[in-house]
């Protein structure tokens, strides 16, 4: 048998927004995946968000957004983490995201898109099989 | 006589924890406390209802949730919607005014106006309620951490355009414990927090004593993953500590219980949901009375806005959110609300439409003019069940509340995040129950459709150019105000935060100057420190 690999997850709730409920839930459904979480609370910055991803060396960057601001934030947050060598982690975002938004999350660089909906077993098994 | 046994049945409990029977008799009633805690409507304990003839005398007040981009739209949706018959306005703000940051803070980027409308100034005020008369429509400020900034600018606005304080009527939420559990839109920390609450509630006593300064919402705390039960429960434990803070201050619990009021959820099991408000009304007298020893009715009153319903509404074929509203604004008459409103079916999505907004109100209008909801006070007392499940509420919400106080008290499980890591766990367990299908969701995990985008939601716009109209604005009234009036007002907000002062006073002087809600809030801050939020599973 193959030794599972230990994943190390962040979990942002970026810009302004509160909605702390589904992003809590996930942090949960990751933890009893296995996967090492660091959540970081409500009202992280590109920059703060950035940063802890850096000092954590984290596998995975998740980001949790529902009231809106999503492409903007990414717009941000993208060339912050290219300037920090994360380019080889796992980037992903999961809340409130219109389909039409997608094709640019994707193009931010944004690969597993989750949006409100989706089954906890899928983000988890995304994760595993994606994570580097 | 039928001496067969009755078939066994498969046990089954309501979101509260409580057994649900198959049949309920009087002796079921008996058993759970009898109607000792019934009396009549309008008479303490006020299960049936806080006044005597309830809907008949006058319906509820219909209030949709609405704001977005600058004042100026919004106070465009505000008189469309009064033009359709809504009788109360529920004021969305944007994030950045929530948490005190001016539409131009670098932090503020990419949100003014996406969730709300934006407000910086006292002109800001002036231009959304423009037209609007605030004797005869009364408006509700879905505010919190910049809530006594925002209280502040309202009286102002209302006293420039000449209304008399003394009369003037209206709400703001300012429920800022349970910021802290679900919603999150906190400044200062927990201690300055619950001070703040205490200086409006004082301050409106004294000057605008027919003003709600809090509505103290379960609502929210529902919504992040408490049952019904602790929805209410911790919602009274917030209440006593908001009640308690003023009483310190020496003002007797009759010159501000009156004005209290709340904001309850409305989604979930009808018959649970029913007997919660009935249960919590006697609850809540019972607690004034004997516990605060208020003489008042009015103190006694259990006054609530109980709508929404966000919660139980789904991604998954948006348009049977419209049924799934039309139950829950039923469980709300059935329930003696003084106010509704209602989550949009499209609200899972996007800021609701004029359309979907309309059907939110259209649902309500429907109740009152063709269902008769409005001709009969509480409609469903006397059913065994009913009256059963309300009593067991009502043993459910003291013992939860019994819980809380025993383990240090609501501020301290706030302040630590205890009930925060409690509400997320039910809430993940919720999730799995969804997922495996133990907890039924028509359209999510049963009854699927096959196409998904059979009618999609129409999303609201974003507009860029409206933040920078903001800006603009905010940059004028910079401009054009008294620099050494702000300035000396604002002294003197840090200074009276400063001393242990009430901050009213001078919130009010410094809105009256123009300060910016940015500018305000840094005063206070400076004094009070920002809240560190504790992370916990």
């Amino acid at each position: 048998m193959t030794q599972e690999k230990h994943i190390r997850v962040l979990l942002a709730k970026p810009g302004l927004d509160g909605h702390d409920q589904g992003a809590k839930v996930v942090v949960r459904a990751m933890m009893d995946a296995g996967f090492e979480v660091i959540y970081t609370g409500l009202r992280q910055t590109p920059e703060q968000v950035a940063r802890i991803a850096l000092e954590e060396d984290v596998d995975v960057i998740a980001l949790s957004s529902l009231a809106g601001s999503h492409v903007p934030f990414c717009r941000k947050l993208k060339p912050l983490l290219e300037a920090n060598g994360l380019t080889d982690k796992l980037w992903m975002i999961g809340g409130n995201l219109p389909a039409q938004d997608h094709a640019a999350l994707r193009e931010l660089g944004f690969k597993g898109i989750f949006p409100t909906g989706s089954r906890l077993d899928a983000i988890t098994a995304y994760v595993r099989e994606n994570a580097p | 006589m039928n001496d067969r046994a009755p078939p066994p049945v498969k046990a089954v409990f309501n979101e509260s924890g409580i057994e649900v029977k198959p049949l309920y008799t009087a002796a079921d009633v008996e058993a759970s406390g009898g109607l000792a805690m019934l009396g009549e409507p309008g008479e303490y304990p006020f299960t049936r209802g806080i006044h005597c003839l309830m809907y008949r005398k006058q319906p509820w007040t219909m209030r949709q949730y609405a704001g977005f981009g600058n004042p100026r739209e919004t106070n465009q949706r505000f008189k469309y919607l009064i033009a359709n018959g809504q009788t109360g306005l529920n004021v969305a703000l944007d994030l950045p005014t929530q948490i005190g940051l001016d539409s131009d803070d670098p932090l503020a980027e990419g949100e003014v106006g996406r969730v709300g409308m934006s407000i910086d100034t006292l002109r800001d005020f002036e231009i959304a309620f423009d037209g609007i008369d605030l004797n005869r429509i009364t408006v509700s400020l879905t505010i919190n951490g910049a809530a006594a900034i925002l209280i502040a600018m309202y009286l102002a606005m209302a006293e420039k355009r000449g209304y008399d304080l003394k009369q003037l009527r209206g709400t703001a939420q300012n429920d800022i414990l349970k910021e802290f559990i679900g919603r999150g839109t906190w400044i200062f920390p927990v201690q300055p927090s619950i001070k703040l609450v205490g200086d409006t509630i004082e301050y409106c006593a004294r000057h605008a004593p027919k003003y709600s300064p809090v509505s103290v919402c379960g609502y929210h705390i529902r919504e992040s993953g408490a049952n019904p039960a602790q929805e209410m429960a911790w919602a009274f434990c917030i209440a006593k500590a908001y009640a308690d803070e003023v009483i310190g201050r020496g003002l007797p619990i009759d010159e501000f219980a009156g004005r209290l009021s709340y904001n309850f959820n409305i989604f979930g099991n009808i018959f649970e949901q029913v007997a919660k408000f009935r249960a919590g009304r006697s609850l809540w007298a019972k607690i004034m009375k004997e516990q605060y020893h208020a003489r008042e009715p009015g103190s006694m009153w259990l006054r609530m806005i109980a709508g929404g319903g966000g919660g139980g509404l789904t991604f998954e074929q948006p348009e049977v959110n419209i049924v799934r509203g039309a139950y829950y604004a039923l469980i709300s008459a059935l329930s003696g609300a003084q106010t509704m409103a209602l989550c949009s079916y499209d609200e899972a999505y996007t800021i609701p439409t004029e359309y979907s907004a309309r059907i939110s109100l259209r649902t309500m209008q429907l109740l009152i003019e063709e269902m008769g909801l409005t001709e009969t006070v509480d409609p469903l007392g006397g059913s065994f069940y009913v009256e059963t499940m309300t009593n067991e509420l009502r043993a459910k919400m003291e013992e939860i509340m019994g819980e809380t106080d025993a383990q240090g008290g609501i501020v301290k499980l706030v302040s630590e995040g205890v009930i925060q890591s409690r509400v997320s766990a039910q809430a993940y367990q919720m999730q799995r129950d969804i997922e495996s299908g133990a907890f039924r969701k028509v359209g999510v995990n049963c009854y699927r459709n096959e196409r998904e985008d059979e009618h999609p939601v129409e999303f609201h716009a974003y507009n860029e150019e409206d933040a920078k109209r903001q800006v603009d604005g905010l940059n004028q009234v910079r401009a054009e105000r008294d620099a050494g009036q702000v300035r000396t007002a604002l002294a003197r907000v840090r200074a009276d935060a400063q001393a242990g002062r009430n901050v009213m006073p001078a919130l009010v002087a410094a809105v009256k100057a123009y300060a910016s809600v940015g500018e305000m809030t840094k005063e206070l801050v400076a004094i009070y420190g920002r809240y560190r939020e504790p992370v916990r599973f």
